[in-house]
């Protein structure tokens, strides 16, 4: 084996020095391997959202682009007082989508991290089928069940429970968080549910022969061990919140409207790109701070925990 | 000490009992769209008035959800395909080598989870119009390649972490060269991956509204044809049947997808085992 190798190494000429380098090179090899799927995330990710950038400082006269500079959009932006309000309901809807989602998702996570023995799999199975089956239908079911002659009002009626149908049920923001709750469980679920069965289950039997009771263990070890994966269920389920706009033009109605809904109408009936633009980005950026923000003050607030 | 004893068990059956009831959260309100498919009324609401298929024999004769249906195949088949194709050879880097970088790399593979759908939809709608490539079902496929390709990487990377470098290293000290290794050793270890990153990545772009709404032009996928007969209160029955075969169709391909990962990784844990 030695020997052939070493025989094998003398024969390559001068024009296969570049082929041995590549070959020697694993930095150069995986990049080639990243190569293509990283054009794709250029040219179709990076480059749009760097030109959605440029637009923003642009302008719409009539049916003219102007490209010259300028900070009229996020001008009216900021100070439009319905534009305000919208982003302000936007990040209060999210903020309680996010909440109510991690919290019912924990207790779930947890049973099938810590109580599931041998089906593991098939819960885990059970949980993502509905993540992974359709979003729109999904809205759509909420709206039939919630609707003013939906499953609820309809079924109560011919109970004779109620007479009149519960008119407060669909559109407004309580329709949308019920409808976003179920429509994220998995992605909260998910991330939950790897940190916790990461933990060391040792460091709980410890805890538990030095005195500690179930509910100590649980809020000085298990809590803040999983809190990784409840800040990133967090994050992911907060941040596209933000901008979803088939719950709230389903199901939110004239009070559960959202920034996203805002910014589709930009970019088709009014046709104001470079406005449609300038509330997205700005929006996006508000979103980025606030969840950067509170990731940095949950983070501190654990250490201090710890 | 007898008190903590007999509470143990009951707090098991508490929190079993919320995940039964969190199942039924997750499950029971898409239910009701099959149920009220069969249902012989114009109106979704109880009572039940009595048992039809008319509304399925509607979407049967419909040439508009079939166009929409087709549609939907060509993108979704397309979008797979391109998407694990890409993945597969970059999860291979990402999983295999060392590289200066690679968080940063992943980070911008994986933004497409973190920028909201609408967001992706209007920045590639911009692009696309500012180098006047007009809208077709192949800009839709683009748009979605970019939020597929995140869960292929994903799904492949899971796979090729779990099994043993050394078998690769093995046939290349054996003589075998790079390609030869990949299609004899690595490929058909991480063939359950690509079939499940297949039709996963499938799913998502077969699900997709937001991003197909704004790059669709006149070309209309399932999704934006469902998203048009919601105005319409006398289509919504025939939307439910179309909702119920959807539904039972991608929960069977969901299902098959996880089985097929799983499947494959106790098979491909048992020559490691042997070795």
């Amino acid at each position: 084996m030695a020997v052939g190798s070493a025989g094998e190494r003398q024969t390559p000429g001068i024009a296969a020095w570049p082929r041995m380098l590549y070959r020697r090179s694993e930095t150069l090899r995986g990049y080639t391997l990243l190569s293509p799927t990283m054009v794709i995330m250029l040219l179709a990710l990076a480059a749009p959202m760097a030109l959605l950038a440029l637009y923003s400082f642009w302008s719409q006269e009539g049916y003219v682009l102007s490209t010259h500079f300028t900070l009229d959009q996020y001008g009216t932006t900021f100070g439009r007082d319905t534009y305000r309000a919208l982003f302000y309901r936007s990040i209060a809807i999210s903020s309680v989508v996010t909440l109510v989602t991690v919290l019912l998702a924990y207790p779930m996570a947890y049973f099938v991290a810590f109580r599931v023995q041998k089906s593991k799999f098939l819960w885990l199975i059970l949980l993502t089928i509905p993540f992974w089956t359709s979003y729109l239908l999904r809205v759509f079911a909420w709206k039939i069940i919630l609707g003013y002659d939906g499953v609820i009002n309809s079924g109560l009626m011919s109970l004779g429970i109620i007479h009149e149908p519960l008119e407060f049920l669909l559109y407004n923001p309580f329709a949308v968080v019920i409808t976003l709750a179920h429509a994220w469980a998995a992605f909260a679920i998910l991330p939950i549910y790897v940190s916790l069965e990461k933990i060391d289950r040792s460091l709980l039997e410890a805890a538990a022969d030095l005195g500690d009771g179930a509910i100590r263990r649980f809020f000085r070890i298990t809590l803040p061990l999983s809190l990784p994966g409840v800040i990133g269920a967090a994050v992911l389920i907060f941040v596209p919140t933000t901008g979803d706009y088939v719950s709230p033009a389903l199901v939110g109605g004239s009070e559960g409207v959202m920034i996203a809904n805002i910014i589709e109408v930009q970019f088709t009936k009014v046709g104001d790109w470079p406005l449609g633009a300038a509330v997205a980005i700005a929006s996006m950026a508000a979103v980025g701070i606030i969840t950067l923000l509170t990731v940095q003050a949950l983070r501190a607030a654990v250490a201090r925990v710890k | 000490m007898s008190a903590r004893r007999t509470q143990r068990p009951r707090k098991g059956r508490g929190l079993l009992a919320y995940a039964i009831l969190y199942l039924a959260f997750l499950y029971v309100p898409v239910m009701f769209l099959p149920l009220f498919s069969f249902n012989n009324s114009m109106f979704i609401a109880f009572p039940l008035s009595g048992f039809t298929t008319q509304w399925y024999a509607q979407v049967w004769v419909d040439s508009a959800v079939q166009q929409a249906l087709w549609n939907s195949l060509k993108v979704g088949i397309t979008a797979a395909l391109v998407s694990t194709i890409l993945a597969v050879p970059a999860a291979k880097a990402l999983t295999r080598y060392r590289l200066p970088g690679d968080a940063s790399i992943l980070g911008l593979i994986s933004l497409s989870l973190f920028v909201p759908e609408i967001v992706l939809g209007i920045s590639l709608l911009i692009l696309l119009n500012a180098v006047a490539i007009p809208l077709s079902l192949m800009t839709v496929v683009l748009g979605h390649v970019v939020i597929c390709i995140p869960f292929a990487i994903t799904v492949l990377m899971s796979r090729m972490e779990g099994f043993d470098k050394s078998l690769e290293e093995a046939s290349l000290d054996l003589g075998e060269s790079g390609w030869m290794t990949f299609w004899r050793v690595t490929f058909p270890l991480v063939l359950p991956a690509i079939i499940s990153s297949l039709l996963l990545t499938f799913m998502v772009s077969f699900d997709d509204f937001l991003i197909a709404y704004f790059l669709a032009g006149t070309d209309a996928t399932l999704p934006i044809y469902i998203w048009g007969q919601l105005r319409f209160p006398y289509k919504l029955p025939t939307v439910l049947a179309l909702g119920a075969l959807i539904l039972m169709a991608s929960t069977v391909l969901v299902v098959f997808a996880e089985f097929v990962r799983s499947h494959g990784i106790e098979k491909g844990k048992r020559p490691m085992v042997g070795a």
